[in-house]
């Protein structure tokens, strides 16, 4: 019963179901004596003023199967929840059983992530069916954010090309994924300086990458690195255990251009990966990593659909 | 004069009006031969009823609404008809018993994989989306249902209804164990003895190996048979497979060896609704009581006008064969399915007597009542009801081979990914769709994923790909267009998925995002 009802109701259902079980029982043991007869040998019923029925008896075995469906229903209540509190003889529960079926399916595809565990990430990548399997995980979890093709979109990071926030090896995706990644870039606007200053800075950031820029301000926007340079380096070249970006590249979180790294600057960015553990199970994240690191590190595996087997694995 | 006959089975609906007691009964009004009222009057006064003795008694007298049923021993029958039936069973059972023991490309022919959700029809591949095929099947099925009843009354249940068919499989155990009907009626009545011993048994034993085998054969057209058997000859049958073959065995040990003809009066659905499409015209199981009262035995030398005697010789032949144990000269009743096994007997016994055939005939209540003839017959099939029925059936079957034959062996669906909208890939826009694409068919194929719709547009990755034979996939697609190639907002645009090995093509819309 839901929590939120008093269990008088339990009580009132409990009461109509055992009333109904029972009421059906006398009728049929009330139908199944003998019935004054009417004449004509109808039932007595009429409709319409001027239909009738006739008795037509039903074969005897019929009635028992009545009987039998009282001996089910009552069966059922004694086996399983249908009399308020009562929690049935079986203690069944739609939780319980699905999480039984759970248990049963992930037994069922045991031996296929133990196959898959037993190879570390690169071998993983060249497995085709490995491969099918992290495709559909990375499609059911993944590229709501990331896109289907894994190359992201504004705030999302690519993940099919060689720059990393995190780095790029398996164990740093394998991180990533497990317990998700949470970037902030504090708003700069104060510590940088004047409106000028932060034209300039932008412009110098731009020079980084070899972008359009002004040369002039970016020449004066240099000084200004320096207070960028603590997570960025000195050289602009961002810093992994930070998750902090690459500037010297041209692929740009937030999109590039002066408008775009102003704003970038001036109001910093936060940034949150989810973690993944608590939905997907660490030999699922293996193959997943293998699928991501596979992305950006070589010809993608040949497009061939994949057996059964390993479509049922990804649920 | 109404109501004294004792119809049994469901509730029927009777007019207190000028009608026959059976015009309630089955169909329409006044499908019963008028002449059969004489009939049922008569029986009535014969059997001298409940309902007559309380008519005239005015005791009370009690009845029951449930009775102990009465087995019924149908005598054996050779004829027309039942030869037509025999052909009937042993061409629908070797289709079902064959069928799924018959291969194709290296596959069961006709295999319903329903873990895969493939179904197998020899050369068709059919998946989930291909529903509708199965629809126009059933709407087919019933259409024809429609057709062969209201022209010839209840074909299917007479010939090809697999109740009457393992029925008829049954009794012809029961006949090679037990003997015909009167052997079998005081064999049940005998004690007990070795002889009743083995007899039984012996159907029983004969009953219960073909109910498996039929179970097992069921589910041979879900399980590749080939591998059901080498489970079954390992006894390492799953459980479902083992669930399954055991119900269906039991379903048809159980309405065929001991249910028969209650299945068809307490259960059939389409017993009760098909006496909606007769009509007058439709051809039934008639008595024809006109020529045939008054009944009565007599020498066959004897002249029966002289007697004052009609042709029936009040043999209760039809009686005795009679399936489901009704007696066809009351007229139509909802029990008879339509067997003519009575027809049979009795053209048997008139020619004995040397009448002419047909005093139990397939006639119309029409043909009854204005005693016409055979041309009259088959100029009243043709009329309104199944001339729509015929042609409404003619073109939904049309539809269905037409539509099997333009089938796409490639099937596409095109979702477009919706966390972003669009992006700029250095100066293109890009969107990003997954394409599911299925493989209808049985080998594998090789596509060329092209897109249409605004200028410049193209597929930015991987334009092949590689599918096995009925397998699917989903792919991730990028599609381009140069920055400006159209105003901001969103445009239709068409994909194209081409085999270019078998020169097929499937096109697809979808709409490309361009942003402002």
């Amino acid at each position: 019963m839901s929590d939120f009802l008093s269990d008088g109701w339990g009580l009132f259902i409990s009461a109509v179901t055992l009333a109904g079980i029972l009421g059906c029982g006398l009728l049929l043991w009330s139908l199944g004596r003998k019935q004054p007869a009417t004449p004509g040998q109808t039932t007595g019923h009429v409709w319409d003023g001027d239909l009738q029925e006739y008795n037509n008896p039903m074969p005897r075995w019929w009635m028992w199967l009545f009987y039998i469906t009282i001996v089910f229903s009552i069966g059922y209540l004694v086996l399983y929840p249908g009399l308020g509190r009562y929690q049935g003889a079986w203690n069944w529960s739609q939780v319980s059983q699905y999480e039984r079926e759970v248990e049963a399916y992930k037994a069922q595809i045991k031996p296929l992530y133990d196959s898959f565990a037993a190879q570390d990430v690169p071998q993983l990548a060249g497995d085709v069916r490995a491969m099918g399997v992290g495709e559909r995980l990375f499609l059911n979890n993944c590229a709501q954010c990331h896109g289907s093709d894994a190359r992201g979109a504004k705030g999302f990071p690519n993940l099919a090309d060689a720059d990393w926030l995190y780095g790029g090896t398996p164990d740093a995706i394998k991180t990533s994924i497990t317990q998700g990644r949470h970037g902030v870039m504090p708003p700069m606007a104060a510590a940088v300086g004047t409106e000028e200053d932060l034209q300039n800075l932008v412009q110098y950031v731009l020079s980084l990458s070899g972008s359009a820029s002004d040369p002039l301000k970016a020449n004066l926007g240099k000084a200004k690195f320096a207070t960028c340079a603590a997570c960025h380096g000195a050289d602009g070249k961002g810093n992994v255990a930070l998750g902090a970006p690459n500037l010297t590249d041209k692929v740009w979180l937030y999109g590039g251009g002066a408008a775009n790294v102003l704003e970038t600057i001036r109001k910093g960015r936060s940034n949150q990966m989810p973690a993944q553990a608590e939905k997907l199970a660490p030999e699922q994240i293996h193959v997943l990593s293998a699928y991501v690191w596979s992305l950006s590190n070589k010809a993608k595996p040949v497009a061939t659909s994949q057996a059964d087997t390993t479509a049922a694995a990804t649920r | 004069m109404r109501n004294e006959s004792t119809l049994k089975g469901i509730p029927i609906r009777v007019e207190q009006s000028a009608r026959g007691p059976a015009s309630g009964d089955v169909g329409p009004s006044g499908v019963v031969a008028q002449a059969a009222q004489a009939a049922y009057a008569a029986r009535a006064a014969k059997a001298g009823t409940a309902a007559k003795a309380a008519a005239t008694t005015d005791a009370p007298i009690e009845v029951e609404l449930f009775e102990k049923h009465k087995k019924i021993y149908p005598r054996q029958v050779t004829g027309l008809f039942a030869r037509w039936r025999v052909a009937l069973v042993v061409l629908t059972q070797l289709v079902f018993y064959g069928l799924p023991w018959l291969t194709w490309n290296g596959r069961q022919a006709v295999l319903f994989d329903i873990a895969a959700r493939k179904f197998y029809v020899f050369g068709l591949v059919m998946w989930p989306q291909d529903f509708i095929f199965l629809t126009a099947l059933l709407v087919m099925s019933a259409l024809s249902l429609f057709l062969f009843t209201a022209v010839a009354g209840r074909l299917w249940c007479g010939y090809a209804c697999p109740q009457t068919v393992y029925t008829e499989i049954f009794m012809w155990i029961e006949r090679k164990f037990e003997g015909d009907r009167a052997r079998r009626m005081k064999l049940d009545a005998a004690p007990w003895s070795v002889e009743k011993l083995w007899r039984k048994g012996g159907k029983q034993a004969a009953w219960i190996a073909l109910s498996l085998w039929t179970g097992f054969t069921f589910v041979g057209y879900f399980t590749p048979i080939h591998v059901l058997s080498a489970e079954v000859a390992a006894v390492a049958l799953g459980p479902w497979e083992g669930f399954w073959v055991a119900f269906y065995g039991l379903a048809t040990y159980g309405n065929a060896g001991f249910l028969r003809e209650q299945v068809c009066k307490y259960m059939c659905p389409y017993a009760r609704f098909q006496s909606a499409m007769f009509d007058k015209d439709t051809l039934i199981i008639s008595y024809d009581a006109a020529r045939g009262e008054p009944r009565g035995s007599r020498s066959k030398k004897a002249d029966p006008a002289a007697l004052g005697l009609g042709s029936c010789v009040d043999c209760t032949l039809c009686v005795q064969v009679c399936p489901t144990g009704i007696d066809i000269r009351n007229g139509l009743q909802y029990e008879c399915i339509g067997c003519a096994a009575c027809i049979d007997v009795c053209d048997d016994v008139m020619g004995k007597m040397g009448y002419a055939p047909g005093l139990i005939r397939y006639s119309t209540q029409r043909a009854l009542e204005e005693r016409d003839d055979t041309l009259d017959l088959v100029r009243h099939a043709l009329r309104p009801r199944t001339l729509i029925y015929g042609s409404v059936l003619v073109a939904i079957a049309a539809a269905f081979v037409a539509g099997l034959a333009m089938r796409d062996p490639i099937k596409v669906d095109v979702m477009r990914d919706r966390n972003s909208l669009s992006r700029m890939v250095e100066d293109r826009i890009e969107n990003v769709y997954r394409l599911q694409l299925m493989n209808a068919t049985e080998s594998p194929a090789r596509y060329v994923i092209e897109v249409e719709g605004l200028p410049e547009i193209r597929v930015a990755s991987e334009p092949q790909v590689d599918i096995a034979a009925a397998e699917s996939r989903t792919l991730a697609v990028r599609v381009q267009v140069p920055s400006g190639a159209a105003a901001p907002g969103s445009k239709k645009i068409e994909f194209v998925v081409r085999d270019p090995q078998h020169g097929t093509a499937v096109r697809e819309k979808s709409v490309f995002i361009m942003p402002r």
